[in-house]
């Protein structure tokens, strides 16, 4: 790869203590996102997606215990005291949450949320905060923003909302933006326009971007690489392309299957994934889509596959059954 | 385009307009009680009243009329001014009592419930200990070494309203510090002072006003209570507590030296209750909601 490495995050794991024993919610897993490149993370509820993303924050509940390496820009933001970390979130990072119905501050309007936050980290005079907040709104698509700047979240439909959320976390020109699951509470035909913001203002600003998501759907036009997560694992990475022509985990296989299709006929049955994700406490012996997994065999029961390589460096799998041919007959 | 949902309504610029609430007659009685009586108790030494101290002994326990209009107590001073210097009393140690509270029991509920770990374990300890000492016990004790005096009783009733301040602020907390809001701040960089001042203050702040006028209430009839039993202010002062202990001695000859008082306690303490009542039926359902 050619640009530079902004985030890598190394042999990360994070365990969180529960009454029935320590969680694995994410484990071991190792990743890389390029200035201005966009990763999307996939896998379904409960899959440690979000954690990753908390970890990567250095925003992990208290009690949960993190281990490996996350280097950002040429440092380690484990190692860093809790004032560095600070001024480097602030400068450097920016997040975006599912929900824009708890993402905002219900009592303070759009105006004091934004132009706060342009002051703090840009130490702007409050005229000029003002005048880039009005161009922010502007530029994720929200009209008349200098009338929005005095009203108050609940006054605001849950698309506009999000673009709010969205012009927060642009202000101060993050070089990683972290959108966790940004159009899952929102509208369908919402999703789609806010999806297209978030990979516009990337490319304009030229910032890396960590798109999380449960659908295959949303990182498939807009993301240039892929990390398929299942049990806080990583069980497929590859450039996106490259992923969507030739999956090899029956896995993402199976994900890609769930989709609704456009040229099924009307009444198609949807194909689901049986069974439930394995219970994160009790980690299995063998591969953890083992019980779920239609080409499963002995040896997946009794051992976990390692990541590895398939055609290119780029692309890894862990799987001891990987599907050779697109929608694949198993091995 | 990317703005396709979005069309200017027309109400945008004149929204500001949540004056249509209703919030009923008897809430706009209680605020014109409310204010009535603290207007009355602050214009006191300014308006035309008899001092509340003067003794008329040929005049004692007269009817009303037209110099005393609600007549005299037991010692022949005028009831209506001593009423009247009885609300300071009773406001004033009814207002900065709670006021106390607030802020030493929101500040100390707001960082337990944002801080969590060992200092709420802590904080919590140490308020229940305080909420397991009886009261009046607490309350006898220091007036009998500190002495009798409006201070002291004003900083007794709000000592012992921390622990009530710090469990509505820290449940408050405890809820909104997990929302995702406090969590962008951080992510953006906010220090914990801006996260605690300008994000959950704004917040916790509603029901903590409406708590407080809760307390104040409460505190006006305990700071009665402990007048009636003569642990309140010293006399000659006189507070609507004191002077419903001095009205039990002549119950059966004029009962209204009783009566009097305690409706104006009674009257006052309904104001603030339902006043506070109103605004957390306001902000609760709206914290619900968002």
């Amino acid at each position: 790869m050619t640009e530079r490495t902004l985030l890598s995050v190394e042999d990360v794991s994070v365990e969180l203590p529960t009454p029935r024993g320590n969680l694995r919610a994410v484990d071991r897993v190792d990743l890389t996102v390029g200035a201005g490149r966009t990763l999307g993370v996939v896998g379904e509820s409960g899959c440690g997606k979000t954690m990753l993303s908390r970890a990567i924050l250095q925003l992990l509940p208290k009690k949960a215990k993190l281990s490996g390496r996350v280097m950002f820009d040429g440092q380690d933001l484990l190692q860093l005291s809790p004032e560095r970390l600070r001024r480097l979130r602030g400068r450097s990072l920016a997040v975006v949450f599912q929900d824009p119905m708890t993402s905002l501050n219900p009592v303070l309007t759009i105006g004091t949320q934004l132009i706060e936050t342009l002051q703090e980290h840009l130490e702007l005079d409050e005229a000029t905060a003002k005048k880039r907040s009005v161009e922010l709104l502007a530029a994720v698509g929200i009209p008349a923003p200098e009338q929005r700047l005095v009203q108050y979240p609940h006054q605001l439909s849950g698309g506009m909302r999000q673009r709010v959320a969205i012009a927060i976390a642009l202000s101060c020109e993050p070089k990683l933006l972290i959108a966790d699951e940004p159009t899952t509470a929102l509208d369908v035909t919402i999703q789609a326009q806010i999806l297209d913001l978030l990979a516009r203002e990337q490319r304009r600003r030229h910032m890396a971007m960590i798109l999380i998501t449960h659908d295959l759907g949303v990182v498939a036009g807009r993301t240039d690489e892929v990390a398929v997560m299942y049990a806080g694992r990583v069980v497929e990475r590859a450039p996106t392309p490259a992923l969507f022509k030739k999956m090899r985990m029956p896995y993402t296989e199976a994900l890609l299957a769930a989709l609704p299709r456009i040229d099924a006929a009307p009444h198609t049955p949807l194909p689901a994934i049986s069974g439930r994700p394995p219970d994160p406490t009790r980690p299995l012996q063998g591969c953890s889509f083992s019980p779920r997994c239609r080409y499963a065999v002995a040896r997946c029961h009794a051992e976990k596959p390692a990541l590895t390589e398939a055609e290119s460096r780029e692309h890894q799998f862990a799987c001891f059954h990987p599907i050779e041919i697109h929608a694949g007959a198993g091995a | 385009m990317a703005t396709l949902e979005l069309t200017i309504d027309e109400g945008v610029a004149a929204e500001p307009a949540k004056r249509g609430r209703r919030l009923g007659l008897l809430f706009w009685v209680a605020i014109g009680w409310m204010t009535f009586m603290i207007a009355v108790a602050i214009f006191a030494p300014v308006l035309p009243l008899p001092s509340p101290t003067d003794m008329d002994m040929l005049e004692r326990r007269a009817p009303f009329s037209a110099e005393h209009w609600l007549g005299t107590d037991g010692l022949g001073r005028d009831e209506l001014s001593r009423l009247i210097y009885g609300a300071r009393i009773s406001l004033v140690v009814g207002l900065c009592a709670p006021v106390i509270g607030l802020t030493i029991g929101g500040a100390l509920g707001m960082l337990a419930g944002y801080f969590r770990g060992r200092f709420e374990s802590a904080v919590v300890g140490s308020m229940d200990v305080l909420l397991a000492f009886p009261p009046l016990i607490l309350a006898m004790a220091v007036t009998a070494y500190l002495g009798q005096s409006i201070l002291n009783l004003t900083l007794i009733l709000g000592f012992l309203g921390v622990p009530a301040f710090m469990r509505v602020a820290r449940a408050a907390t405890l809820t909104l510090a997990r929302r995702e809001f406090v969590i962008a701040a951080q992510a953006l960089g906010a220090t914990h002072a801006r996260i605690l001042l300008r994000e959950l203050l704004p917040n916790v702040a509603l029901p903590l006003l409406a708590f407080f006028l809760l307390a104040v209430a409460v505190t006006i009839v305990v700071e009665g209570a402990l007048s009636f039993l003569g642990l309140g202010v010293p006399p000659p002062i006189s507070s609507w507590g004191s002077m419903i202990g001095e009205g039990r001695e002549s119950l059966e000859v004029a009962p209204r030296l009783a009566f009097l008082p305690a409706a104006a306690m009674f009257l006052t303490v309904l104001s603030f209750n339902l006043v506070g009542d109103t605004l957390r039926a306001l902000t609760d359902p709206r914290q619900g909601a968002l």
